[in-house]
């Protein structure tokens, strides 16, 4: 017996060894680091663009991941196409994107399994009938219930997204879903920076959904390679080297290496310092 | 004693340090633009100010006079642009009185730049400078830390993004006056409709070697549509629960009674429902 | 609707002590880290009336000083059948934080669905009502950032009209405005519906005036005044324009309209 009443009861030291402490966290002595969750995104992508047309969406979005304010990847492919009849694109952590496209992977094998075993009734040659595929429309609902969880379990996947292809109608469909579950949609929609630079312009060409279904695929991917132009010019975290996919009835047409064309640097060789320099 | 009075900041440090916020300056939450053109210079601006999410005035005007040829677009808070612009402006007058020269655009910037970097960003004015002087015209943007830019076509405030984003789009070298300012009111309504900040109308000012044109209410693509009932209410409605008449003779005793005539009395006239 | 858990810590007014401690409102956080909510903006109202009830909202999101869409409706049908809700004969509205709104949404729907299911009739509106309140308390300590109202035809058939905090707190009103202008709403509706302050010409003098006394308006003018309190709340707040989406819910059904407001 001795005098410290948290050791009475206790099987003695010298006899059977002392506690394996390694289960417990570290405050207590133990090996466990506590569990860490993303508190802000390291590795990131800037801005994504899309917009709706006539027949069909377009997106882009650049090839280029930073660390802080280095440029750290440039290879990078932010647009990730699910199912020939989605793509989504990806702005924010790039790790989590990384995440975010197994999870979209393992999904897309699910979804292959359970509707090639579906029942053929129109006959397939081998027996198989095209059951229907998952639309952009129910890969956007899984994805913003997928952030919506992560938010509310306060984990979540620092990304803001952007959900493009065909509804259940074969429609134009474009939304986006962000790392708080927050959902919208509309005839244009961009991220980040784009939010700001791009979407001006943007709405100038489909002020609402009529206008956007009167525009036509060229005017529509012009548009967007217009703004990725700007967002060049503008935006720090930028590059001139990006990605751009169309979604139609014909499915997804995927480009990962475009680069900027015709810049324009009209303004720079007028100017002379920043105030009274004149030469 | 000139210049600002400092004598509350011990008391104000106290108080910010046992959270009481400072009191809400209205703000120009803005966009604001300006652009050179072969013969001159174009500044606009949108006309609301806002106090937090409440829009304060629907119609305000952001283009300050400095002097005949030379404006100033202001964005940031409305106090700090309306007293800088106005000081700026009198110690312009002075100046070109003792010089007995016609003021310059630079010498604007200087004072302007001089004076904000003084005070450290606390002065929180944001401002485009544009006019014409005898060495050309000539347009600047100075922030409120007191670091200026020298460029073709500048924008500034909340809806500055919006409005670059036309004029990176739409700028060519050498433009003519028109398509300058339609240019300009072009980015300004990016401002306006993208903008939470910026909204209401368009205002313009085009200044040349010859003249300035201000234009007040350029575009007015946000008039207020006509109200579905009248809200007139019948005489009687508010109760009234005592009433007392104060004669002349009695308002005499405490002070000076002086009739104006019969004549209206001339002022602005008050804005009325239609 | 008194929500005191986000109220923020200080100014409570000129009469405080400095001796008091400084409060922890000062101590600037070290890292920002995530906050899991945010304001979408936009505003709601609902008014009932003898036979019908009309819920209006902004179809306005934004994000600080951007808009995210012009076109993101704040009223939502609840039960009815299928995904589009046919035949609904209730009404949810919610403002605030739109992904909790959304996720109410889609929590109390499923809910009148399988009381349907289960009970095999519809579910009441007063039902639905406590029903509301007890989904938004059971998250009492991670709220649900939303003001919702709810509105429908009570058993009688009058127009029945709920109002919420985010923490489920409810009452059943004759009108309520919600959302980022309500406080500029509120006291037109208290005036024009409810007749406050407002005495009869005809009575007498002083203390013999007599209030008007209120009473349900036709449909007509209740959709006249919810479009005047729209159109004014545009003038003056910036969160709220685009478009008015509005739902009238009567016996015969709910009639929904978009309408355009100021994009400014």
């Amino acid at each position: 017996m001795n005098h410290f009443p948290e050791a009475w009861g206790r099987p003695r030291d010298e006899i059977y060894g002392a506690y394996n402490p390694t289960y417990l966290p570290s405050s207590l002595g133990g090996a466990h680091q506590p569990t860490t969750r993303t508190q802000s995104p390291i590795v990131t992508g800037t801005s994504v663009l899309a917009l709706k047309f006539s027949t069909g969406v377009v997106i882009a979005a650049d090839n280029l991941a930073s660390y802080g304010s280095l440029a750290r990847f440039t290879d990078v492919h932010r647009l990730k196409p699910f199912n020939k009849r989605a793509v989504v694109g990806f702005g924010g952590d790039v790790s989590d994107m990384q995440y975010l496209d197994r999870l979209l992977n393992s999904l897309d094998v699910e979804e292959n399994y359970t509707s090639s075993t579906g029942d053929s009734k129109q006959g397939g040659e081998e027996g198989l009938v095209d059951a229907p595929l998952m639309s952009a429309k129910n890969l956007h609902t899984y994805l913003a219930k997928v952030m919506y969880k992560r938010r509310t379990d306060f984990n979540p996947l620092w990304n803001a997204l952007l959900i493009v292809g065909l509804d259940d109608q074969s429609q134009p469909f474009l939304a986006s879903a962000d790392l708080l579950g927050t959902t919208f949609s509309a005839p244009s929609l961009a991220t980040g920076f784009g939010a700001h630079l791009a979407q001006p312009i943007l709405r100038r060409v489909v002020p609402n959904e009529a206008a956007s279904r009167e525009l036509s695929r060229e005017k529509a991917v012009e548009a967007i390679k217009e703004c990725m132009k700007v967002l060049f010019y503008r935006d720090a975290r930028s590059m001139n080297e990006y990605s751009i996919a169309v979604v139609d009835e014909n499915g997804v047409e995927l480009s990962e290496n475009e680069k900027l064309e015709n810049q324009s640097w009209a303004f720079a060789d007028r100017i002379k310092g920043y105030g009274t320099q004149v030469v | 004693m000139p210049g600002f009075d400092f004598s509350n900041h011990p008391r104000n440090l106290a108080l910010h340090s046992r959270g009481v916020p400072l009191p809400k300056a209205t703000s120009t939450g803005t966009t604001i633009v300006g652009c050179l053109y072969s013969g001159g210079v174009v500044i606009a601006a949108d006309t609301r100010a806002t106090s937090g999410p409440i829009v304060a005035d629907k119609n305000c005007e952001k283009l300050h006079y400095i002097s005949p040829q030379i404006w100033c677009a202001g964005a940031g808070t409305a106090a700090d642009t309306e007293f800088t612009t106005a000081l700026i402006s009198s110690n312009l007058e002075l100046h070109a009185l003792s010089t007995g020269r016609k003021p310059r655009v630079v010498t604007v910037m200087t004072m302007l730049k001089q004076h904000l970097f003084r005070y450290q960003g606390h002065i929180g004015a944001y401002l485009v400078v544009a006019g014409c002087d005898p060495t050309g015209a000539h347009l600047f943007t100075v922030h409120a830390h007191g670091s200026t830019d020298k460029l073709p076509y500048v924008t500034m405030g909340s809806g500055s993004l919006a409005a670059m984003s036309v004029f990176e789009t739409q700028w060519t070298n050498e433009m003519s006056r028109d398509a300058a300012v339609k240019l300009c009111a072009e980015a300004i309504q990016a401002g306006i409709w993208n903008d939470l900040g910026s909204g209401s109308n368009v205002d313009v000012c085009v200044i040349t070697q010859e003249k300035t044109e201000l234009l007040r209410n350029y575009i007015t693509p946000n008039v207020r549509e006509k109200k579905m009932r009248d809200y007139k209410f019948a005489r009687g409605t508010t109760a009234v629960l005592d009433q007392r008449v104060i004669t002349k003779e009695e308002i005499s005793k405490y002070v000076t009674v002086q009739e104006i005539g019969d004549e209206e009395v001339v002022g602005e006239k008050m804005e009325v429902d239609s | 609707m008194a929500s005191l858990f986000h109220a923020p810590m200080p100014s409570t007014g000129p009469g405080y002590s400095f001796s008091a401690q400084p409060t922890a409102a000062s101590a600037p956080r070290q890292h920002a880290g995530f906050y899991p909510y945010t304001d979408n903006g936009g505003s709601t109202l609902g008014i009932s009336g003898a036979t019908f009830t009309i819920l209006a909202g902004d179809t306005r999101s934004t994000s600080g000083y951007n808009i995210n869409t012009r076109h993101a409706p704040k009223l939502f049908k609840i039960g009815g059948e299928g995904p589009d809700n046919l035949n609904a004969r209730i009404v949810l509205s919610v403002v605030g934080f739109a992904a909790d709104g959304n996720a109410l949404k889609e929590r109390l729907d499923t809910v009148v669905k399988m009381y349907r299911y289960q009970h095999g009739k519809e579910i009441s509106v007063h039902a639905c009502a406590q029903r509301l309140s007890h989904i938004l308390y059971g998250k009492r300590f991670f709220p649900y950032y939303v003001t919702a109202i709810l509105g429908g035809l009570d058993e009688e058939g009058k127009g029945a009209l709920y109002s919420y905090d985010p923490v489920g707190s409810y009452e059943r009103e004759q009108c309520r405005a919600a959302g980022a202008a309500s406080s500029l709403i509120m006291p037109f509706l208290d005036n024009q519906v409810n007749l406050k302050n407002q005495y009869d010409p005809m009575s007498g003098q002083g203390l013999e005036k007599v209030q008007r006394v209120p009473e349900p308006l036709p449909k007509e003018t209740v959709e006249e005044i919810v479009r005047d309190a729209f159109t004014s709340a545009v003038e003056r707040h910036i969160e709220v324009g685009d478009g008015l989406q509005m739902m009238v819910i009567t016996k015969e059904g709910i009639e929904e309209t978009f309408s355009p407001l100021k994009e400014d």
